[in-house]
């Protein structure tokens, strides 16, 4: 079995009556000739070490080396939102948690990226209490979430350097989608549609961090990255499908990514970096 | 970067933040440093080159770095804390911002180390995105590793036998070979070789090498 396109991924899972998370996993089996259980068992450690990231994000005092960052996931953690739900508000605030964790040195999953660690492991645990599943059902999760990044890669990029933030925050939002769509019932289909319309939202996203330090906004952008995979999953659960088909909006997101100036692609020589008080923080630390 | 086309190039590696190319590819060039000089380091001189010289505190490198000659792997939590370790246990370290010239990559990093029987090493690397990383020099010689496979390297003077007797060493070992990288100052000089293999060779393989050789080492693959 073999796959390098969400529709190959899609019509795999379809003609096997199974779930993309499992496909991804058969696939991984055989590729790295080892059992099925070996490999989910490397996705499980993988989780426990996201499961602590996200309660140390939003329970601790985080500062990162540079104190550029921390704190802000628990204080959002701590207050009642104003217009977003507290469910959303607070895995938004387990979002930035993860990202703070990666900030400060502590110990993270890259997911697709080390700067864009939060998103997943955030909206698989709003999945895991909103819709009460047990951790089999997460795990399964991350195979979907994998195999979609695993595609994005191969027909795009996940590095900022070389495709801009859509490709590390804009592919982590399409996996965790991709993910919630699965978890909450969605067809492998609909998981394709969540997949297309959370990366056109993201599409043109570039990697500007300050200081070239993976903190602002990356920090804030594991947030934003978060809301629109959640928005992309609601959509294609909802019916709602992407105009342009998954595999041609991934091979949009190279296109964008390689008319990226190199200035906006994690040189930090643009966009919020560039910015007079971008400049001044770069000095200041440098 | 390459193509990810694996579960866990995508989810993973488990890691010290902030940044694959600056701090987790920064443990595993210092392991991979420690594993060549093949005893505990005491002394260190590290230069940082391009963007490491830029961002590599803010980043960690410095303290990744230590750690990983320290044995530390990219995700020990005592990566943090590994300056005051190594001070604590004696190892010497110094940084310097320097300029290697624009041939080298931008994250490219020099260490200068010492071991405790007084051995020196000069190793050049590259962090060349993701958490991946090649080493590019051993004492000024061009080789190429990855780290990510069992590998041999030797260090030895340019004369015939040495790559035919290695090469059927592995071959005898049943040893699949990845990639093998040979090259020397000047014909007749020193050389380096590096093998990279897809399994472990035995380690009677090293005591058969080294009376053909300066170094021999035979490395585990190091994530
Ligand atoms: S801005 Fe750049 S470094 Fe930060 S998360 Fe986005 S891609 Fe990564």
């Amino acid at each position: 079995m073999y796959y390098d396109s969400m529709k190959q991924l899609i019509r795999l899972a379809g003609r096997q009556k199974k779930c993309i998370g499992d496909i991804v996993l058969a696939v991984e089996a055989e590729q790295e000739d080892e059992s099925p259980s070996t490999i989910r068992g490397q996705m499980v450690i993988s989780w426990e070490v996201m499961k602590l990231a996200l309660e140390r994000g939003i329970t601790e005092d985080i500062r990162s080396v540079s104190g550029l960052s921390g704190g802000d996931a628990k204080l959002l953690f701590s207050r009642e939102p104003k217009f977003l739900s507290s469910e959303v508000s607070n895995a938004v605030a387990r979002a930035l948690g993860v990202a703070e964790v990666n900030a400060s040195m502590g110990r993270i999953v890259a997911c697709p990226t080390a700067g864009s660690c939060g998103i997943v492991p955030a909206a698989l645990l709003l999945a895991k209490e909103k819709l009460e599943l047990d951790e089999a059902a997460i795990i399964k999760a991350l195979f979907t979430a994998a195999g979609i990044g695993i595609v994005c890669s191969l027909n795009a990029s996940i590095s900022g350097a070389e495709g801009g933030c859509q490709a590390e925050c804009g592919v982590a939002a399409a996996m965790a989608a991709g993910a919630l769509t699965e978890l909450a019932g969605g067809s492998p289909t609909m998981v394709g549609h969540a997949v297309a319309l959370t990366l056109s939202n993201m599409l043109g996203l570039v990697c500007d961090p300050v200081a070239g330090l993976v903190e602002v906004p990356c920090v804030l952008r594991n947030g934003g990255a978060l809301m629109q995979a959640l928005l992309g999953a609601d959509l294609a659960l909802t019916g709602i499908k992407s105009r342009i088909p998954v595999d041609e909006v991934i091979g949009a997101m190279r296109e964008v990514g390689e008319a990226l100036p190199e200035s906006l692609r994690e040189t930090s020589l643009g966009g919020l970096a560039n910015t007079p008080t971008g400049v001044r923080l770069r000095r200041k630390l440098a | 970067m390459g193509k990810a086309d694996s579960v866990f190039e995508v989810i993973g590696p488990i890691m010290i933040g902030p940044s694959s190319s600056h701090t987790a590819a920064a443990v595993r060039i210092g392991q991979i440093s420690l594993a060549v000089m093949g005893e505990p380091v005491v002394e260190a001189i590290i230069q940082l080159h391009g963007s490491y010289a830029l961002t590599g505190k803010g980043h960690g490198t410095d303290k990744a770095i230590i750690a990983g000659l320290l044995g530390y792997d990219a995700a020990d939590e005592r990566i943090k804390k590994s300056l005051a370790i190594a001070k604590e246990q004696g190892m010497k370290v110094k940084f310097q911002n320097v300029d290697l010239g624009e041939d080298y990559h931008p994250n490219t990093l020099r260490l200068l180390i010492a071991g405790t029987s007084g051995t020196h090493f000069e190793i050049t690397a590259v962090s060349v995105g993701g958490g991946n990383i090649s080493i590019i020099e051993i004492n000024g010689l061009p080789i190429y590793l990855s780290g990510e496979y069992h590998t041999l390297i030797t260090i030895h003077n340019d004369r015939p036998g040495i790559v035919a007797k290695a090469s059927s060493l592995i071959a005898q070992s049943k040893v699949n070979i990845s990639t093998m990288h040979v090259s020397r100052q000047r014909r007749g000089g020193l050389a380096a070789m590096a093998v990279e293999m897809d399994q472990p060779l035995p380690p009677s393989v090293i005591s058969e090498l080294e009376d053909q050789a300066q170094i021999v080492r035979i490395i585990p693959p190091i994530y």
